[in-house]
């Protein structure tokens, strides 16, 4: 039952980054892809209609968490405090910069709220990118399960380690290149012409720089955290979900030369999906490692919801997510295919 | 601890109470936006569906805005309150969770077709994104209201001798009888909100001399809702309420009353200032024998009074209490006072030319959104000192490790963030509204249609 529910979390939350992620990357390359104020205009309508049910993903999937392992959200929430305030604040410029941008015609406003846009957009990413980093980094839980830690420390991992160090910088980093390409190829699937050609050629470029930047979080892994390895060693059909990643990278990569950008951007769902997949495996059955005593992980036996809550919300999420599925299907198709100038005129 | 305490209430209540602005708002008008655009298929006017489209970029406004500052809500769960959702997530985590499986995501989706569906999926489809509005924007007030009312009055639970709450019935949880007033009560003050918009705009644009067939369409639709909604927030909504406060929270109601004794044939006071040092009303204006009479149905029935209970059970800002509920309940009686002339007269046809009361139906607009606060203070400050009532202290919900200037540091963050989105909205609110309704030309081209983004 616990592990239902933890499933269920991880793929919420997947999901969210899959889906909120080309919202993030499209903010990532939005300065340097769309130059135009037109273009800038079809890069935010080919996110707007969907960015919102895209953010509901990790409402619903905190909601959920909440729901099953109440005392995993109470600790998590409670120690990576500052960073979570702020991505609330940084989630509120995003939405609000989406919103607010193109309705007013002044050549003060416009900009402003680009600038947020992107900025909020780029930090987003790497705080999300960061915080898996920490989640497999681990953090200080003391014997009650809570912890908190500051931003940073020394920047050096140990067993007093700040929300960045060496370490989660680098997973940040990583989070934002993945979530820019992943918006680049949206964007490039979206649109036409010139920016069109931007964002694919963005796109490409990232991919391969990509590369030595995840061989470069490979390495580091196996220092930060080495209990991550044990489900693969005992379960090594684990091993396939790596296996897929990077299959999905390589076809990526190979769609993008190609210039094959649907099917590309879906080879970059597929690797995001898997990349969060590695990290679910590994995790599995812990919900938060700690760093000073392994005896005092949260896990999804010492901070389940009880049994009865847990049966019955089965019944409620058997109906609710074909829902959320079906709907989200029904508003990809009917927003499915390229955003033009002219769609710009016909709202109604 | 006490320092961290009293910034994590303020900020909870300060980012809830600036939150709740949009959705009562956007509660209210989908019901209002359904009527439109049910009058629109039924009638095939094509004016109904003009109006529709103005509000439904009302409510896009509104929503965008509720959103952004709804997600905090959630979050400050489990930053500000770990202890308290440590606690009592296996109760209040089903309601939660399912708001967001079954609210959010209805919103959301059918949101995108009311504002970028129209044309391309024509009108039943058109029509069916808002009933879907509605109901989604409607089951997400049901199920935070669940979670406030099993917060107000707990049922269908066990409790672990860790100290934490079990649900045992879910179904226990979902038909509390404290949650049928509550949500009643809550959703006609939606309706209140967005009807008295609704008819403030009409009522703007009608002595403006502008818009006028949307200005009249406007106030014949929010007067007769307004006015409505302002009876049923009086009676029976705000009275059962009230009845079942004195029932499962006596000194809370005695605290929202000022009554600081016992009292057989207790008189309801209508002004007056409380004197905490003397514990007696100062100045008091008092109808004789109302309280009894409000309670109990009786002149001589005993109302129990704070003097019943012990200190430490006393909410703990009685004053602002008692003010809370005090505005709120003037404020219901001035809204009845003013929208039942206002529907009098349009039954007979006089309420476009009595100017008297348009300017009336135009300046009372802000004050929905006083009324629905001040209700609010008056559940959550009566619920104190409990966040649960009677079994968990609000002391005893905070996160143990996060000091008080962790919090101090994001209150005021969200003090500055706020103001400014407070500012953007008004701006944008105004633009919008002076901007005014668009008519389709014969083709059913909209004029100057064009994407929000």
């Amino acid at each position: 039952m616990e592990t239902f529910w933890f499933v269920a979390v991880a793929l919420m939350l997947a999901v969210y980054i899959v889906l909120d992620g080309f919202d993030f990357g499209t903010g990532i390359i939005y300065m340097f892809v769309a130059q135009t104020d037109e273009e800038r205009r079809l890069t935010l309508h080919a996110i707007g209609p969907v960015w919102n049910g895209n953010e509901v993903w990790l409402v619903a999937g905190g909601g959920l968490l909440f729901f099953a392992f109440p005392k995993a959200y109470a600790s998590g929430f409670s120690g990576f405090y500052l960073a979570l305030i702020l991505v609330l604040w940084l989630l509120m410029l995003r939405g609000i910069a989406i919103e607010l941008r193109s309705h007013l015609d002044h050549p003060l406003w416009r900009p402003i709220w680009d600038v947020t846009f992107s900025v909020s957009s780029l930090l987003l990413a790497v705080v999300f990118g960061a915080a898996i980093g920490n989640l497999v980094r681990g953090v200080p839980l003391n014997a009650e399960g809570y912890f908190l830690t500051p931003f940073w420390t020394s920047f050096l991992p140990g067993p007093e380690p700040g929300i960045l160090d060496l370490y989660t910088v680098s997973t940040g980093i990583l989070g934002a290149t993945v979530l820019g390409i992943h918006g680049a190829y949206y964007i490039a699937m979206k649109t036409e012409g010139d920016l069109h050609q931007r964002a694919h050629r963005f796109a490409k470029i990232g991919g391969w720089a990509l590369i030595p930047i995840i061989l470069l979080n490979l390495l580091s892994l196996k220092n930060f955290q080495p209990i991550l390895s044990a489900n693969y060693s005992a379960y090594p059909i684990g091993y396939a979900i790596p296996l897929a990643a990077a299959v999905a990278l390589g076809l990526m990569l190979y769609f993008g030369q190609k210039g094959r950008d649907v099917a590309a951007f879906f080879a970059s769902c597929l690797f995001i999906l898997a990349g969060i997949g590695i990290t679910a495996w590994g995790y599995y059955p812990n919900l938060l490692i700690s760093s000073t005593n392994q005896s005092f992980n949260l896990t999804i036996y010492n901070s389940a919801a009880p049994a009865y809550g847990l049966q019955v919300g089965l019944i409620w999420f058997g109906i609710g997510f074909p829902l959320v599925v079906a709907y989200t299907i029904f508003m990809y198709r009917s927003f499915w295919g390229k955003v033009t100038p002219s769609s710009l005129h016909e709202s109604h | 601890m006490e320092t961290a305490l009293l910034y994590d209430r303020f900020q909870f209540a300060f980012t809830v109470t600036f939150h709740y602005l949009f959705p009562q708002l956007t509660m209210g008008l989908a019901l209002l936006i359904l009527y439109l655009k049910s009058r629109a298929l039924w009638t095939n006017d094509e004016h109904f569906n003009d109006a529709a489209r103005f509000w439904i970029k009302i409510f896009a406004l509104s929503f965008a805005f509720g959103v952004v500052t709804g997600i905090p809500m959630e979050f400050q769960f489990g930053t500000n309150w770990a202890k308290f959702s440590e606690l009592t997530g296996g109760v209040i985590g089903q309601t939660l969770a399912m708001e967001g499986l079954f609210s959010f995501f209805l919103e959301s989706s059918f949101l995108g077709f009311l504002l970028f569906g129209e044309k391309k999926f024509g009108p039943r489809v058109h029509w069916m994104a808002s009933l879907m509005l509605f109901l989604g924007s409607w089951l997400s007030g049901f199920f935070i209201m669940a979670t406030n009312a099993w917060m107000q009055h707990p049922v269908a639970f066990t409790v672990t001798e860790n100290g934490s709450f079990h649900v045992t019935s879910l179904w226990g949880l979902l038909t509390n009888s404290w949650l049928f007033w509550q949500y009643s009560h809550n959703m006609t003050a939606a309706i209140a909100t967005g009807s008295f918009v609704m008819a403030g705009v009409g009522a703007f644009y009608l002595l403006s001399n502008r818009h006028m067939d949307y200005a009249k369409t406007f106030l014949r639709t929010g007067v007769t809702a307004g006015a409505i909604a302002s009876l049923l927030l009086v009676f029976p909504t705000g009275h059962g309420n009230a009845k079942q406060v004195f029932e499962h929270q006596p000194a809370t109601g005695a605290a929202f009353e000022g009554l600081f004794k016992s009292e057989r044939g207790a008189g309801m006071v209508l002004v007056g200032q409380p004197n905490m040092e003397t514990l007696t009303i100062e100045n008091p204006l008092t109808i004789p024998w109302g309280l009894s009479l409000l309670v109990y149905d009786e002149l001589w029935a005993e109302v129990k009074g704070l003097d019943a209970f012990p200190r430490d059970e006393w909410p703990d800002n009685i004053p602002l209490l008692y003010y809370s509920y005090h505005i709120m309940a003037g404020l219901g009686s001035i809204f009845v006072a003013i929208m039942i002339p206002a529907a009098l007269l349009l039954w007979h046809g006089k309420l476009f030319h009595t100017k008297l009361v348009l300017w009336g139906i135009l300046l009372i607009t802000p004050f929905p959104y006083i009324a629905t606060t001040a209700g609010w203070m008056t559940a959550e400050l009566g619920r104190q000192p409990w966040l649960v009532y009677g079994l968990l202290r609000t002391s005893e919900g905070i996160s143990p490790l996060i000091h008080s200037g962790n919090v101090l540091f994001t209150f005021i963050g969200f003090v500055g963030m706020y103001f400014l989105l407070g500012i953007l909205f008004l701006f944008m609110f105004a633009e919008t509204v002076s901007h005014g309704p668009e008519p389709k030309n014969p083709g059913g081209e909209a004029l100057k249609g064009h994407s929000p983004y």
